[in-house]
């Protein structure tokens, strides 16, 4: 049943695939180049007409479709500052999150395991946290340019605010809403505090901990194409940009399926690191 | 009072109004009491009168309000690994085997252990609580019964001096509630454990117990009276409420549970003005009415025997 299930949802996402793609397809191969009647083919020419009357920028789902084999046959390809290979500015953007992220976690998990045992800390960062927390990361942008004066450090200082809060959050409540039957545990064993806040204080934090990094970097990959897109120089969020302004929507298009499975893989990889330190209850 | 290996003495638990006005609760005042070395002790009476904070200060997991408690001529301050507890609900770390949560224990006694030392350690206390072939499972993997025998080996796996029992069968279904008991009395017995649980089924109470000590109702709850097992000291589970004395004692505590621990207060009160005031720090050690005496040596000879009114 449940194998005749997943075959049945796999045949309806292909169904629905090649529906779209007709779809598309129709969409944007419509707009015939007909000429105006009468009209001499050569005087149309050299108006330009046969070049662009009636055909729209949006590409049809083949030529996506060969734009794609073409970046990831090359992918590294470097021609100077406005044309590198998708694979590149790929890698610049993922650099740049992760060292956001990684500063992130390095700051939100011990900071939150301090709140979390604190009620008075809990209590007094509260208001902060709270009033942080809905500030979209790229208001921080014009602050972090004028104190960091680097465009490429900004971008990174915008990854690790935005990934930091939902990390603190979760890291104090996790470790706050410990059972109190296994702290007690702890304190009849006369297990003293380090050893109790790695043996029992952060497995029992770690599914809530894990929950809150797997949204981090979520939010992080969202927020560094728009901040990419500011910023410019490098990275996918710039690659969409700067192909918007040379109008190849068909680059547009290729760079935001790129962008989506990148998201996709880092959401999957924090996934797997969380259902690691689940337990069941 | 003769000091015992664990002596009670003047223990009291108030708490605070919940709004900050008004009086404070006081949940039970005065308890005096002593048990021996070996000794299996049951305390019973209604839930708010305090059993479970009686039990958590003795593990240290509480502070009294007045009062302290001595074990082993010392008096207790916060938790030890003399004293092991076994929770109401099991408590077991849930990402942890059964011989990871068991191992845990060993390795907070006995520090210097290598894993090896610890995990033999371990096994030999999982084997006694007849868990041999489950110590890879994790505790979602047991049944309750299977997760409160890792408790009991948890428990037993550090030598304590005294064993301390929160209600430990109360979430279990009654046949293995039973199969439990009577492997908890057999290990309890064979190993001289020191035991004070606390229970509110009688049937496990006069099973389990050498002494029983009733508490009258919370709020401002008190020792009533400690009842002295009259059942021999070798009881089979299927057969121990055949005894000629089992009813005897029964019929006892279901009084005492229904009726006296309301109004113990009157009760003390009669006998004061019979010129027999109650006096908290000597409660009366009983026999059941209509028993002349113990029908075996009980270890431990706690104040003068009195024959209840």
């Amino acid at each position: 049943m449940l194998k005749s299930l997943s075959w049945r949802a796999a045949t309806l996402s292909v169904v629905l695939f090649v529906l779209f793609v007709g779809a598309w397809q129709l969409a944007t191969s419509g707009g015939s180049t007909a000429l105006p009647p009468g009209m001499d083919p050569e005087y149309a020419k050299l108006l330009g007409l046969g070049a662009t009357q009636g055909k729209s920028a949006m590409p049809t789902p083949l030529e996506v479709g060969a734009k794609i084999w073409g970046h990831l046959r090359d992918p590294f390809y470097d021609r100077g500052t406005n044309d590198k290979g998708i694979g590149i500015q790929l890698a610049y953007s993922v650099a740049r999150v992760a060292l956001g992220y990684l500063i992130a976690v390095a700051v939100a998990i011990p900071l939150g395991f301090l709140i979390g045992m604190s009620p008075l800390l809990y209590r007094a960062l509260d208001p902060f946290i709270q009033i942080m927390k809905p500030v979209s990361p790229l208001a921080w942008m014009p602050l972090a340019l004028y104190t960091i004066k680097d465009s490429s450090t900004s971008a990174i200082f915008v990854i690790f605010i935005c990934s930091l809060w939902p990390m603190l959050i979760n890291t104090a409540f996790g470790v706050a809403s410990v059972r109190k039957e296994w702290l007690n545990v702890a304190r009849t064993l006369e297990v003293g505090p380090v050893r109790r806040a790695f043996t029992v204080i952060l497995p029992a934090a770690a599914p809530t901990i894990l929950t809150g990094m797997r949204i981090s970097i979520g939010i992080a990959w969202l927020v560094i194409v728009a901040a990419e897109m500011l910023v410019g120089g490098t990275g996918i969020g710039y690659f969409v940009w700067n192909e918007w302004n040379n109008l190849s929507i068909t680059n547009v298009i290729v760079a935001i399926l790129f962008i989506g499975v990148v998201g996709m893989v880092l959401d999957l990889m924090l996934a797997r690191a969380a259902r690691a330190v689940t337990y069941p209850e | 009072m003769s000091k015992g290996y664990i002596s009670i003495e003047g223990l009291a638990r108030s708490f605070p109004a919940p709004s900050g006005s008004g009086a404070a609760t006081t949940v039970f005042r005065d308890l005096w009491f002593a048990m021996d070395k070996g000794e299996f002790v049951c305390v019973i009476g209604h839930s708010g009168c305090g059993k479970t904070t009686v039990l958590n200060i003795l593990a240290g997991l509480d502070d009294p309000s007045a009062g302290v408690v001595i074990v082993d001529g010392k008096e207790i301050s916060g938790p030890s690994l003399d004293r092991a507890v076994i929770f109401q609900g099991h408590a077991l770390l849930p990402w942890r085997s059964v011989l990871g949560n068991v191992a845990y224990a060993v390795s907070s006694k006995w520090r210097g252990w290598t894993k090896q030392q610890v995990e033999d350690h371990a096994r030999k206390y999982i084997d006694v609580v007849g868990l041999k072939g489950s110590e890879a499972k994790k505790p979602a993997q047991l049944s309750g019964g299977m997760k409160q025998r890792v408790g009991i080996a948890r428990a037993l796996s550090i030598e304590p001096k005294i064993l301390l029992m929160d209600e430990p069968f109360s979430a279990l279904d009654a046949l293995t509630r039973g199969t439990l008991q009577a492997e908890a009395r057999r290990i309890c017995v064979e190993t001289g454990q020191t035991v004070f649980m606390i229970t509110h089924d009688i049937d496990e109470a006069i099973y389990l117990a050498d002494k029983i000590v009733l508490m009258t109702n919370g709020p401002g709850a008190q020792i009533a009276e400690i009842v002295v097992n009259p059942l021999p000291k070798e009881r089979a589970r299927d057969s121990f409420h055949k005894h000629p004395l089992y009813y005897a004692l029964r019929n006892h505590l279901i009084d005492f549970l229904v009726t006296r621990s309301k109004t113990f207060a009157a009760e003390i009160a009669a006998k004061a003005a019979e010129g027999r005031p109650h006096d908290a720090r000597r409660p009366p050690v009983i026999l059941p009415a209509g028993l002349e005496k113990p029908i075996t040596t009980l270890n431990g000879s706690g104040p003068a025997m009195a024959q209840s009114a």
